[in-house]
């Protein structure tokens, strides 16, 4: 991989051991949302494993490395249309059935992927929701840059 | 009625203002305002179409029953909630159209404020209580960051300051629902109510009454939890301040403090005692206090921790007349100690200046500024036509009828104290010499508007006096809190088998 | 009840740590404690003797521990998060303004 920050980050062993293993972490951050609705886990687990792919990646290869290859406006954007998607959830359930956020699919069999009603679907927009905002909120931290001002 | 839509509309306003306005602002104001004047307007309407007598609409989020699922309970008391957070918060926000032209990233300030509004109004209806810590936490998050959204040094401590604090009496609060959750097995509020009230004597209580008057009292900022308050209101943008200090204090603090104690634990001896010595604490410690400040928002702040006290007082007080003052001076606390903070933000705005001892004769250079804090001063001193004088007398005279003559005399004199520091602001800031050296800034459209309505209303809500009115309007809040049971009593049916 | 108490020490020496420490990253961690012990009390209430986990598994039947504080725990991990960020980010602000983390020498705010 030509990389122009090669010396940044950590050494050579963590970044060829993280070019083999951030897809599995993403993997399974996948695997976690998506069997949410049957096993332990669900959007938020899954979505801040997701992230720990993308802090994983921050953290080997130094942050310009990634911010170059990241579009972060584009994370912002997926951010704030998730929460949008979940409130619109609840008002599909608001205007079908009775409630807000209540239930408006079928329910499926048990043990099977496609059941649990609306549940994937949530689970799927809190994962973006998590996944986009922990790894923003980490990249901000990592990558402010303090000015010594000199006051005190 | 669509209960949900006091949380989601804001929600939602805030997510798309953080899509759609990052880079376009005046969307970012446009959609505030629709989302606060819609809010606003329906709050009003489920305020008056709410019946009179036994009135409580009730849903549950996600249709299942209750011990499954969060319930949305209206009762009067959260509609009248509803009202003061959103009159507050509409005002506000038009105001910050023109407040906020020098601030950078006017999108973050709106979503952060549509966020906080969000939280408030989650509080105000939620019927559980896990509910009401997670609304909670969303409301004060938003805040701390809007203390620190000047980033200046003074800001960002006193942000730290509140947050650390807030977190610390948050984390109390959870621990209290935990050990209700533990010998209840329920976190719906009326049922917790029925549970309690079926074996009052339990030694475990005391423990969650502790956790709760030290969580919510730091929230509304009586006498020893009162430290952030001073520091973080004045940092806030002045908008801010005025939700801060108009609504914040009281919907997460005197709102839950009231809901809790009096509607869930059915008012116990004990705490009522404990709220009342706090209260008067507060009255006297907030009100000497603010006669030394210089800082005409710090000023504010120590003030709104003395008239926070007498809303309290009223309320600790436990008799009609005692819930009535507390009521009603909650919702004039909330209209004067607003536009008293919107003033003091338009004189910042117009001469950068917030100490007093720099400012002088004002009162030619912005007559509407000086005239509306004229208003604002005379209803927070109670001078008669005003309304802070009818709350403070009812309150005062419900001192004396329940005999506790001492308070009731220290109530009266610290009224005194609060007309001598507002007439120093008066006499310093708007009155005298002028000892400007700046150049001045010509006050904005928008914050002139707000502060006359503002002004407006502290004249007119008096007229909620007028016994005919009052019969309608301030009568079923004043049930609401005093018949202590009758929210669990109106709940129950509701309620499916576990 | 010895466990229940321990929690509640825990609880005690984070609020310790919060009341006495000087250093602005030291009170984020005491905070951090003190919403760990109420985690721990948490899924301490929803303890069973004899129960398993409440996950549903084809055709097995067992009893549960109560699954409720557990998803509360959750939602108060998630309110920590953000709350330990923001503390944070003001963490690094206030280095930049004052150049100090002790909090004895942040004090502009006076009176």
């Amino acid at each position: 991989m030509q990389n122009k920050y090669a010396d940044e980050g950590m050494s050579l062993i963590v970044k060829t051991i993280t070019r083999f293993t951030v897809w599995l972490i993403f993997l399974y951050g996948l695997y976690i949302f998506i069997h949410g609705h049957l096993s332990p886990g669900g959007g938020f687990a899954g979505g801040v494993i997701i992230a720990l792919s993308y802090v994983h990646l921050t953290l080997a290869y130094g942050k310009n490395f990634v911010s170059e290859r990241i579009n972060r406006s584009a994370m912002h954007n997926l951010e704030a249309l998730s929460a949008i998607f979940y409130i619109l959830i609840g008002l599909i359930g608001l205007y079908i059935a009775e409630n807000f956020l209540q239930n408006f699919l079928g329910k499926g069999t048990l043990y099977h992927i496609i059941s649990a009603g609306y549940i994937p679907i949530l689970n799927l927009v809190i994962c973006v929701k998590v996944g986009m905002g922990l790894y923003l909120v980490f990249y901000y931290l990592a990558s402010y840059q303090v000015k010594k001002t000199g006051v005190n | 009625m669509i209960l949900s839509q006091f949380i989601f509309v804001p929600l939602f306003a805030a997510f798309l203002i953080a899509l759609v306005a990052r880079k376009r602002e005046n969307i970012a104001t446009a959609i505030a305002l629709i989302a606060t004047g819609w809010i606003f307007i329906f709050s009003l309407i489920a305020f008056f179409k709410l019946p009179a007598e036994a009135g409580m609409i009730m849903k549950t989020t996600s249709g299942w029953k209750i011990p499954f699922t969060i319930a949305l309970v209206l009762d009067h008391l959260s509609a009248f909630m509803l009202i003061v957070i959103n009159l507050v918060a509409f005002f506000s926000a038009f105001y910050a159209i023109q407040y906020i032209k020098h601030f950078t990233g006017k999108w973050n300030f709106f979503a952060l404020f549509m966020l906080m509004l969000a939280g408030m109004n989650g509080v105000a209806l939620t019927g559980d209580f896990f509910n009401l810590y997670v609304f909670m936490e969303i409301s004060l998050i938003s805040a701390y960051a809007l203390v620190a959204f000047g980033t200046e040094s003074e800001e960002l401590e006193a942000s730290f300051k509140y947050a650390t604090m807030g977190a610390i009496t948050s984390t109390m609060i959870l621990f209290g629902i935990g050990i209700l959750y533990s010998f209840t097995s329920t976190l719906n509020m009326a049922q917790v109510g029925q549970t309690i009230q079926a074996n009052p004597s339990n030694k475990l209580l005391f423990l969650v009454y502790g956790l709760f008057i030290a969580g919510f009292g730091l929230k509304t900022a009586l006498v020893p939890f009162h430290a952030w308050l001073p520091d973080a209101h004045p940092s806030a943008p002045a908008p801010i301040s005025a939700m801060l200090s108009g609504v914040l204090i009281k919907t997460l603090g005197v709102y839950a403090l009231i809901r809790i104690f009096f509607n869930i634990f059915g008012a116990p001896p004990v705490v009522l005692t404990i709220l009342l010595l706090l209260a008067t604490l507060s009255i006297v410690i907030g009100g000497f206090l603010s006669l030394v400040q210089w800082d005409f928002k710090r000023l504010l702040g120590f003030s709104s921790i003395s008239q926070i006290g007498y809303v309290i007082l009223g309320f600790a007080l436990g008799t009609k007349l005692g819930i009535l003052g507390g009521v009603l001076h909650l919702l004039y606390h909330s209209i004067f100690k607003s536009l008293l903070f919107l003033d003091s933000g338009a004189v910042e705005y117009a001469t950068g200046e917030r100490d007093i001892r720099k400012l002088g004769g004002l009162a030619k250079k912005m007559p509407v500024t000086s005239f509306t804090n004229m208003i604002g001063t005379l209803s927070i001193a109670g001078i008669p036509p005003f309304n802070g004088f009818f709350s403070k007398l009812i309150i005062i005279i419900a001192c004396f009828a329940a005999g506790h003559f001492v308070i009731g005399f220290i109530a009266a004199l610290a009224s005194i104290v609060t007309l001598a520091y507002f007439l120093k602001v008066q006499k310093h800031a708007f009155y005298g010499e002028s000892k400007l050296k700046n150049n001045f800034e010509k006050v904005p459209f928008t914050l002139k508007t707000s502060m006359i309505i503002l002004a407006v209303l502290c004249l007119v809500s008096s007229l909620l006096l007028i016994p005919s009115v009052r019969q309608t309007t301030v009568q079923p809040i004043v049930d609401a809190v005093w018949n202590a049971t009758q929210y669990i009593d109106k709940i129950v049916p509701f309620l499916g088998s576990v | 009840m010895i466990l229940y108490l321990m929690c509640f020490f825990l609880f005690l020496v984070g609020l310790y740590g919060a009341i006495t420490k000087r250093d602005l990253i030291k009170i984020i961690l005491a905070i951090g404690i003190m919403g760990y012990s109420v985690n721990l009390f948490l899924i301490l209430i929803a303890y069973r003797s004899g129960a398993l986990a409440p996950i549903l598994e084809k055709g097995l039947e067992f009893s549960m521990v109560d699954p409720l504080p557990q998803a509360l725990v959750l939602t108060s991990i998630v309110i920590e998060l953000g709350i330990t960020a923001l503390l944070a980010a003001l963490a690094i602000r206030i280095y930049e303004k004052y150049d100090t983390l002790d909090i004895t020498k942040i004090r502009r705010l006076k009176g």
